[in-house]
């Protein structure tokens, strides 16, 4: 069954789509925090924001890079992979990519020349500029590609010619209903992925002893973004979920492995979904919780699984993924507040939170990924809600291409991602610029070489 | 509209994809270079083209963007006939794209092995898009004719990108890497020529569909022109790569834009062999277009923004006028 090129042109469009999120889930938040330090830097003159900028621009330079280029495959997928789809929905997804490719990627592309190695070309001014127009640019581009997601997934303001999508409004195409949630609940995803990197980064540098005084404050600024931002981000994903029941009322159904229409819905804390008994096992329930969070009334109704037989997507995975988003929500926000709490006054936080901030250097990744594994497997079986499903719009690649093809994606991929770590690793592991320029001793005798002047 | 619009979406999804041969052709090209040279002048090389390779990429996102805004229907049969050296040239562009940044990250002792990585990246991406063109050029069949007509462009275009990546190492670099340069040029300038020559020869042979449109009177006297600038040109380069001297003097443009010429009426005439089909033999451009509506509101945004991607794209390149010096975040 799992050399049906069906499945495989699917796992393959979700593989490479789940590597090109991880760059841009850095990338756009990464680019507002270096704004922030740049502008730091240039307000107070205070040397260690400029150190602490000089580090991360190396980090998102190489980042960015690793999201174009796994951008520019994901250009080419829709055309590869899902040939039909773009046959009935092209008049959407054409001009909204398009959009995309013209407001958002030369903008960002052209000035990141101009950010990453003009520096001493251009005026401070026209640098930081470039900056903002960089972080702009990421912005604007999740702005057009969350916009024809979120179509996909609650489509408004089309009709249908023949099978064929055709545009009523724009305005309610590009603003449809869950697009909002959906944009911010996904910028505040980047800004707290960044932000724990960045957190999780200097608190490696501070185990290691090859922190200056920059580390710190690069850790400082992490920790209080992320503590305003994870309450903030649990709440818009609330309204995203009430957003998504009143719309895809069979996603939120899987979400919560809720099998038959009732009143005073327990939460399921723990289960495994049965879809052939349809039922769960191992339920761990909170009585009443499930219609309290999706109704705010204890014995609201809630729509069950039952209720779209056929038509519904595969429980199990949803229902986890979306377990392991909570998870990992709850997870950030405690580990935020904790360590601003020790950042509190004058103090460093202890040695057992700088091993917490650090183990929660990639714990954005964990989040998004699922975070899109519910949105996109819970849209099952469609792939335009309510209008285009997806057998209708596969390619007809031989299984062996595919398998092929995908296998040499996936060496890649794991390629590339091995290496973008380890050379994290290895930035990470070098003494900190100001510890060398402001003749402070480096507390690590071991590596006690002066980093290289000249890097890239 | 219904006439019109098409065909405004061809040219500029034509000139996207020129500017992007154009552009990435010479950084793909300075990438086939790298091997020959010593490690510090690649070092040097690769600083010439840092700022840019990412903007010059996007070129190709537009070229297929618009194939996707303006003609959904072609969209998909073009990239799923294409599908094999698709995957492969993207592959390549993400090897290479990485390599450009982990070669100096990843730490000195791997910096050999990303400059391979980075060599391969170049090659498998630019040997693709020969492919690709070959392929397209012929209809997107599966016959024999086909696959040696596609092998035949997969083996040129690299030999054009070198060509181009020695004229921007001209303009970009001094000294013992210039000269270099020089010579480097004067190898490919042989496999260049021949390719080229093959192809206009190949490409009326396996397509009567574009022999017809050429060689009917009085056509075949109004396009001269474009075999002819295409024949000056290539004399030009030939006749400058033997003189050293002026290239030295600030001249090494001229290569770059004698090819940058080349690749201009080479794609006007192949432009004037396949209009107004965008899949040779099957498909019109009006049987693929998208509905006028979409098609409209893309236009607005067409209209305002490229000229202003035009100007930035002018502006960069500006603030990185000059010799290239070694790229620093400082
Ligand atoms: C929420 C954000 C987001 C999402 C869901 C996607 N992207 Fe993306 N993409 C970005 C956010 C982004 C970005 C922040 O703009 C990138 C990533 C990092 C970067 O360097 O730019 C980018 C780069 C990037 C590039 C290279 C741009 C360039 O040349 O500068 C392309 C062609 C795409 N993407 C295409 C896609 C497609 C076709 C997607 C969907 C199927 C997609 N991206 C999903
Ligand atoms: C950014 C993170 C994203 C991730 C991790 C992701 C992941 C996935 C996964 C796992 C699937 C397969 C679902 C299945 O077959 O069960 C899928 C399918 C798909 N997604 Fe996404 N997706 C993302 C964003 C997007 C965006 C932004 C778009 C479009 C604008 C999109 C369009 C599609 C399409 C067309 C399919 C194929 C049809 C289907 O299987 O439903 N995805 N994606
Ligand atoms: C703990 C509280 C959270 C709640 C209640 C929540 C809620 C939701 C819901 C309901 C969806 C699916 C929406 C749909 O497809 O209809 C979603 C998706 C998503 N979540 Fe969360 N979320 C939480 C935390 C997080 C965190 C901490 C992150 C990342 C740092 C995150 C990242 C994402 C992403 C990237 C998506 C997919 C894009 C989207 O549909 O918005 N979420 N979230």
């Amino acid at each position: 069954m799992s050399f049906d090129p069906f499945v495989l042109a699917r796992i393959q469009f979700a593989t490479n789509m789940s590597f090109h999120i991880l760059f841009p889930a850095i990338s756009i938040g990464l680019a507002w925090i270096l704004l922030f330090f740049r502008l730091r830097y240039t307000l107070t003159g205070d040397k260690a924001w400029e150190y602490a900028y000089l580090f991360w621009v190396k980090v998102f330079a190489l980042t960015f890079a690793m999201g174009v280029v796994s951008g520019i495959t994901m250009s080419f997928q829709f055309g590869t992979n899902w040939p039909g789809f773009m046959e009935k929905a092209g008049n959407v997804a054409g001009p909204l990519l398009g959009y995309e490719v013209l407001t958002a990627f030369f903008l960002e592309a052209s000035f990141l020349g101009i950010m990453l190695f003009g520096k001493d070309r251009v005026s401070n001014r026209l640098h930081l500029i470039s900056t903002f127009l960089v972080a702009f640019g990421t912005t604007l581009s999740a702005f057009w590609i969350l916009s024809l997601n979120s179509w996909m997934q609650t489509p408004t303001g089309y009709h249908l010619e023949d099978g064929v999508v055709m545009v009523d409004s724009w305005i309610e195409v590009i603003f449809n209903p869950s697009f909002p949630y959906r944009f911010f609940h996904m910028l505040i995803a980047s800004v707290l992925t960044s932000a724990f990197l960045v957190a999780g980064v200097s608190a490696w540098r501070a185990l290691k002893n090859v922190d200056g005084p920059a580390t710190w404050k690069v850790m400082k600024t992490g920790v209080i973004i992320a503590a305003v931002l994870a309450p903030l981000q649990i709440f818009i994903g609330d309204l995203h979920g009430l957003n998504t029941l009143e719309h895809q009322p069979a996603k939120i159904a899987a979400m919560e492995a809720i099998w038959d229409t009732e009143e005073a819905v327990p939460f399921t804390v723990f289960a495994l979904p049965d879809e052939t008994t349809r039922s769960n096992r191992f339920a761990i329930e909170v009585p009443y919780a499930a219609s309290l969070i999706l109704t705010h009334d204890r014995h609201g109704q809630v729509q069950g699984l039952n209720d779209f037989k056929g038509e519904h997507p595969p429980v199990a995975m949803v229902f986890w993924s979306f377990r392991v988003m909570l998870a990992m929500g709850g997870l950030m926000l405690l580990t935020a507040w904790i360590s601003a709490w020790q950042f509190r006054g004058q103090h460093r936080p202890s040695k057992t939170i700088l091993h917490l901030l650090s183990a929660m250097a990639f714990s954005g990744w964990i989040a998004v990924l699922s975070g899109w594994y519910v949105t996109e497997i819970g849209r099952q079986p469609w792939i335009v809600t309510g209008v285009l499903t997806v057998n209708d719009v596969a390619a007809d690649h031989s299984s062996a291409t595919l398998a092929g093809t995908l296998f040499g994606y996936v060496a890649l991929y794991v390629f590339l991602l091995g290496s973008y770590i380890a050379a994290l690793r290895h930035m990470s592991n070098k003494p900190a610029a100001s510890l060398v320029m402001m003749n402070l001793p480096s507390r690590n005798r071991a590596d006690d070489k002066p980093p290289k002047n000249k890097e890239h | 509209m219904e006439y019109w619009l098409p065909i405004i979406y061809m040219g500029v999804m034509g000139l996207a994809l020129l500017i992007y041969v154009m552009l990435d052709g010479y950084d793909l090209g300075v990438g086939l270079l790298l091997p020959l040279a010593e490690e510090d002048e690649k070092d040097m090389m690769i600083a010439s083209i840092g700022p840019f390779w990412d903007a010059n990429e996007t070129w190709i996102v537009l070229g297929v963007g618009i194939l996707l805004i303006a003609f959904p229907l072609a969209h998909g049969i073009i990239l799923s006939g294409l599908y094999l050296p698709v995957t492969i040239m993207l592959m390549g562009l993400m090897l290479r794209g990485v390599a450009f940044d982990l070669r100096v990250k990843a730490g000195d002792h791997h910096r050999g092995r990303w400059n391979k990585a980075f060599f391969a990246g170049s090659l498998i991406a630019s040997t693709a898009q020969g492919w690709m063109l070959g392929a397209y050029i012929t209809g997107l069949q599966d016959n024999i004719t086909s696959l040696l007509f596609s092998a035949l462009i997969a083996m040129t275009l690299p030999a054009l990108y070198l060509i181009l990546g020695c004229g921007w190492l001209l303009m970009k670099t001094e000294g013992a890497l210039l000269n270099k340069a020089i010579a480097w040029g004067r190898m490919a300038i042989w496999p260049m020529g021949l390719g080229l020559f093959m192809v206009s020869v190949a490409t009326p042979m396996v397509s009567p569909a574009i022999a017809a449109k050429w060689f009917t009177l009085p056509y075949t006297i109004l396009l001269l022109p474009i075999p002819l600038s295409c024949i000056i040109c290539y004399v030009a380069i030939f006749i400058l790569l033997g003189k050293p001297n002026i290239l030295r003097h600030g001249y090494g443009w001229l290569i770059y834009a004698a090819t940058a010429v080349i690749c201009v009426m080479a794609s006007l005439g192949l432009a004037y062999s396949i209009f107004p089909d965008i899949i040779i033999g099957q498909m019109t451009i009006w049987d693929a277009a998208a509905s006028v509506k979409s098609l409209q509101f893309t236009l607005v945004g067409v209209v305002i923004t490229l000229p202003v991607i035009l100007f930035y794209t002018f502006f960069m390149y500006r603030i990185f006028h000059g010799k290239a010096t070694a790229l620093s975040y400082e």
